[in-house]
């Protein structure tokens, strides 16, 4: 670990100056961070704790939606009552990930920065065009098992870790954000994750010095809410492919159907033409499996990670067997 | 005084047995389980020594070649940096289990990435860390460098049998099968990182460290610090778990010592997490081709194992895969032969049950394919092939509890014995499914010594460099000398772990319950001797409960006020050549595979185990428990991953090795089918510590073919696997 200077910061905008010097990394529940910082993969030169600026409620937002402040804990949030009630799928991805003790500890805004497991980009004895810009790529030629098949580049095959960030891409969240001169932007959580691209540094669009203040979730919709998470061990492993899903039918026919992906991909996948297959149908195996031949159209594997593809084929299928009560 | 056995003859005396006081077998709570859950038992990193610097490993970024030049001035302008220790003391790897002598040294040749090669050292670990990363180090790498065990030419092993003509067997066969498994690397991963603190008084070095086997590691650090042993003290009272990784002295401990002398205050170093990981001994991987001819019966008639294990070029140890197949079912032809791919990855060596871990499921899995050929049931074809003797050297087994640990194993778990099939019961989407798998593991003993003193006021001291890596071994010594001396175990204090004390056998191979038991038993026979004269009856005749001789004088009476000592002194003897000793059982598994995702979760377990005596019911279970979980892992989830550019390991941290979480162990029974084995040691008790993984990952295996059908040739069986074997 590099040293590094510790500041407290006072309030939300206070936080914001701090962020914007130079080197400068916010933490909240340090969950990912600190592990990154012992690593050596972080070595930020200041440290502006940000746990003390408020920002941890989480209340009704007045168009009958749900404001997630960015320090409320992952606990927190999974166990509010109209999380529970109403974005139960938000809660059981939440409890899907990690465990109580880091839940304890995860908030929010953290979570949604939370970097990859790629094994090279923890490594700084490995190449990693993440960690070290220029210095290549060292899964797309090793151990790729955790790795994308979706929307990689030839610089990047890193996956987003998360499972909260999937159903909140499920659920069409809004990420607020605030910057260090006071003004606040609003960014759709689809769109807050990036692809590598040629640029596989950048997680996600938040400039320097801008902090996440909290999550908007849209007023609930009615439908049934699933997070499915497909993994090695029944706890503490990151998905090999997750989806969160709010499917409602009218009769036997679907008429909502909101998807997004984990395991699969540099964020958070969501396609809309995915539920543009399944919106008006009846749900049968012929269609789960269009819907999937829709989503994976550009998949790509590498080799160890393959068996992502008919793995995810297979999971959207129980997924929406489940969601539809259709018989497959 | 001392009392010497070394056994030639089976005991058929059966003296504990006789004795009064009744806590030798019972669940009695580990005696320091209080300190260890209130965080005051200190492990090794946890002594607090004044003005202790801290030392960080540096590790290799080559795979194969040599330091060419260390630049130590990189880093001693950082905060707090005190020195770089590049001494060719230094060594590259770890001992292996009971070498005694020093590891490879010098630290500067590379054998594999991730390596040691240098130690930073500072005021504080923060700065130490830091400063590890920045040293600059120069290299002369080599190219060509084999790090895939398929890939390469493999030395045939020593020892292979070879009976009958298995070929022709085969041919004649009415029923034969030839199948191929793989398994993947192990890691032990411990909880306790491997950590040491050495302080050297100019005359003496005093070492606190993680070890398993004191007895050897005094040797194996004397001779990498070119030390007589007796200025050498180890100290490691509490382990944080070993399973093999602390057997041989790693390069932590040898470090921290050169550290210390050369800069005259104490070093402590601990291994980071990911170095545990890359630089602890790793359990090979393996490949195992069967072939199995039976005739119309299910009765062997060939018997075929081959395996291909890997280790570093130069290393002595090879996974010893067959160890169990050499005696475990009958066929008059058998071909057993062992070979070993030289490789970089880091060295091989012993990781919980080595051989058995991978042999036993691997082979059990070939069983359950032979008895779905002959269309007999699982549990069947294995009591029909139970040889009455070692089918190859012809010894008789000292005792043999499989049959009993199959039948009883049956039916405490439910086995139907009826036609089995695949696919037979769905529950929403998860198909469910049982197998069965038979445990079997060599029993092994070491010379051992332990001190039992009896204190004027009637409580026993019990004194050893034996270790207890969380096995239990302060309880069952308490026990063993509590019923030997007539005394509630809370007046028997066991201090271990320092190399101060007479010799025990360290802990590995599950030998030590029986050996340093079988040496506080040997002491106590004499002390025995003694209180009898005093108390004027024969030693056979002398009864001891809680403190007195029953209906007589008080232990305190009797020693008269004087302290009374006895070193038990145990040694294996000519009868390893006599008989075949194996702890034997059997597993039953329930599993659920689920049909979409090929996710596999353990929904029940049975263990039925044969072990000799049993010295502690709980920690004897909880031994059993423990390998079941491991059976888990190896079933499902715990695989070394090794990057296919430079060797390195990917997975290097306890988030992405997975071992089995709590939710992956559902209610697990096990069952004693208890036994005295005279044969196995004087207080007929055999090992327990590695019997329950011994097989256990071939009875889940065997379950997710009959839950759906998927014969998976490869563990672990990660749902990709499950599903690329798993029919439409």
């Amino acid at each position: 670990m590099k040293p590094f200077d510790y500041q407290r910061a006072e309030g939300m905008d206070h936080a914001g100056q701090l962020v914007a010097a130079e080197n400068a990394t916010a933490i909240a529940g340090g969950t990912n961070l600190l592990d990154l910082m012992k690593l050596q993969v972080e070595t930020p030169q200041t440290l502006v704790d940000v746990s003390r600026v408020g920002h941890a409620e989480i209340e009704d937002s007045g168009d009958g939606g749900l404001w997630i402040g960015a320090l409320g804990t992952n606990t927190n949030t999974a166990i509010h009552p109209r999380v529970r009630a109403d974005y139960p799928v938000l809660a059981r991805a939440i409890l899907a990930g990690a465990t109580q003790q880091l839940r304890n500890r995860a908030t929010t805004g953290g979570n949604l920065c939370q970097r990859t497991r790629c094994y090279y980009f923890t490594n700084i004895d490995q190449p990693c065009n993440k960690r070290d810009p220029g210095s290549g790529c060292g899964a797309i030629d090793g151990i790729a098992r955790l790795h994308a098949v979706l929307g990689t580049s030839d610089q990047c095959i890193a996956t987003y870790p998360g499972d909260m960030a999937v159903a909140l891409s499920a659920l069409d969240a809004t990420v607020h954000i605030a910057s260090a001169d006071g003004k606040a932007r609003t960014v759709p959580v689809r769109d807050f994750h990036r692809l590598p691209g040629d640029t596989p540094w950048k997680d996600n669009v938040l400039e320097p010095g801008e902090l996440i203040t909290g999550v908007s979730l849209p007023a609930p919709v009615a439908g049934k809410q699933i997070y499915r998470k497909v993994r090695e061990r029944s706890s503490y492993a990151f998905a090999l492919c997750s989806i969160a899903a709010i499917v409602e039918m009218d009769g036997d026919t679907i008429t909502r159907a909101h998807l997004a992906f984990g395991g699969l991909a540099h964020k958070p996948w969501h396609d809309p033409e995915v539920s543009e297959v399944l919106v008006g149908q009846k749900p049968d195996a012929a269609l789960f499996d269009k819907a999937a031949d829709v989503l994976l159209r550009d998949a790509r594997g590498y080799g160890e990670n393959d068996f992502k593809i008919p793995l995810a084929r297979r999971t959207l299928a129980a997924v929406l067997a489940e969601a539809t009560g259709a018989e497959l | 005084m001392s009392a010497y056995l070394k056994q030639d003859e089976p005991d058929t005396a059966n003296r504990l047995d006789g004795m009064r006081q009744g806590v030798l077998g019972t669940d009695a709570s580990r005696i320091e389980g209080l300190l260890k859950v209130t965080g005051t038992a200190p492990y090794a990193a946890e002594y607090q020594l004044d003005d202790c610097l801290e030392g960080v490993l540096v590790t290799a970024t080559i795979s194969k070649g040599e330091v060419t030049a260390i630049d130590a001035d990189s880093v001693l302008s950082m905060p707090g940096v005190v020195a770089v220790i590049d001494d060719p003391a230094l060594t590259a790897r770890a001992a292996q289990g009971t070498a005694g002598e020093a590891p490879a040294q010098p630290a500067r040749e590379v054998g594999y990435f991730g390596q040691p090669i240098a130690l930073v050292v500072a005021e504080t670990f923060e700065q130490a860390r830091d400063a590890s990363k920045h040293l600059k180090v120069s290299y002369r790498a080599e190219d060509d460098v084999a790090f895939d065990p398929e890939a390469v030419e493999a030395e045939p092993q020593d020892g292979a049998t070879s009976q009958g003509d298995l070929a022709h067997a085969m041919k004649e066969a009415p029923f034969s099968v030839d199948v191929t498994y793989t398994t993947e690397g192990h890691s032990s991963a411990a909880m306790e990182p491997h950590a040491a603190i050495a302080q050297w008084d100019g005359d003496t070095l005093t070492v606190y460290a993680s070890l398993q086997m004191l007895n050897y590691n005094i040797a194996e650090l004397a001779d990498s610090l070119g030390l007589e042993e007796d200025k050498v003290r180890l100290v490691s009272r509490y382990v944080g778990g070993g399973f093999g990784s602390k057997l041989g002295i790693s390069e932590e401990t040898v470090a921290a010592s050169v550290a210390a002398m050369k800069l005259e205050r104490p070093v402590r170093v601990a291994m980071l997490r990911q170095q545990v990981l890359q630089c602890i001994m790793r359990r090979s991987e393996t490949r195992q081709r069967f072939r199995l001819a039976a005739g119309e019966d299910g009765k062997l008639t060939g018997f075929g194992h081959e395996a291909r294990v890997s280790n570093l070029p130069g290393e002595s140890f090879a996974e010893p895969v067959l160890q169990s197949s050499h005696f475990l079912y009958a066929g008059e032809n058998r071909e057993l032969s062992m070979e070993v791919a030289r490789i970089h990855r880091m060295t091989a060596g012993s990781v919980r049950a080595p051989g058995e871990a991978v042999g036993m499921p691997a082979l059990e899995c070939a069983m359950d394919v032979l008895a779905e050929k002959c269309g007999v049931d699982p549990v069947e074809l294995r009591l029909r092939n139970i040889p009455d003797k070692h089918p190859a050297n012809g010894l008789p087994f000292s005792s043999h509890k499989l049959a009993e640990c199959l039948k009883q194993g049956a039916e405490a778990f439910g086995w139907d014995g009826g036609p089995r099939s695949p696919r037979h019961t769905r529950e929403g989407e998860w198909w469910i499914g049982t197998g069965m798998a038979s445990a079997a593991r060599v029993h092994n003993v070491g010379e051992a010594k332990a001190r039992v003193t009896l204190k004027a006021d009637g409580t026993a001291l019990v004194e050893t460099d034996m270790t207890d890596i969380g096995t239990g071994t302060y309880t069952i010594l308490a026990q063993t000398v509590g019923e030997m001396l007539g005394l509630p175990i809370a007046k028997v204090l066991v201090e271990l772990g320092d190399t101060r004390h007479p010799r025990g056998p360290g802990s590995g191979g599950s030998w030590g319950a029986s050996s340093i038991c079988s040496a506080a038993y040997l002491a106590c026979l004499a002390l025995r001797e003694t209180l009898a004269k005093r108390a004027d009856v024969s030693e056979e005749n002398l009864e001891l409960k809680d403190g007195a001789v029953v209906g007589g004088a008080s232990l305190v009476d009797l020693l008269g006020g004087k302290d009374l000592a006895e070193e038990g002194h145990y040694e294996p003897g000519d009868i390893a050549d006599d008989f075949t000793a194996a702890g034997f059982g059997a597993f039953f598994a329930r599993v659920r595979v689920n049909r979409f995702t090929g996710e596999t979760r353990v929904q029940h377990m049975t263990g039925a185990f044969g072990f000799g005596r049993v010295l502690n019911s709980k920690t004897a279970r909880s031994q059993c428990l423990g390998g079941m979980t491991w059976s888990i892992g190896a079933a499902l989830t715990e695989a070394m991953l090794f990057d296919p550019v430079d060797g390195h390991l990917a997975n290097c941290d306890l988030a992405e090795y997975h071992v089995p979480v709590n939710r992956d162990v559902p209610d697990l029974d096990v069952l004693f089918v208890e036994e005295r084995d005279g044969a196995a040691s004087p207080i007929q008790a055999k090992g327990i510590g590695e019997l329950g993984m011994c097989g256990g990952a071939g009875a889940i295996a065997n379950a997710i073919y009959n839950a759906c059908g998927a014969r998976v040739m490869e563990f672990p069986m990660t749902p990709d696997r499950v599903l690329a074997a798993m029919p439409d």
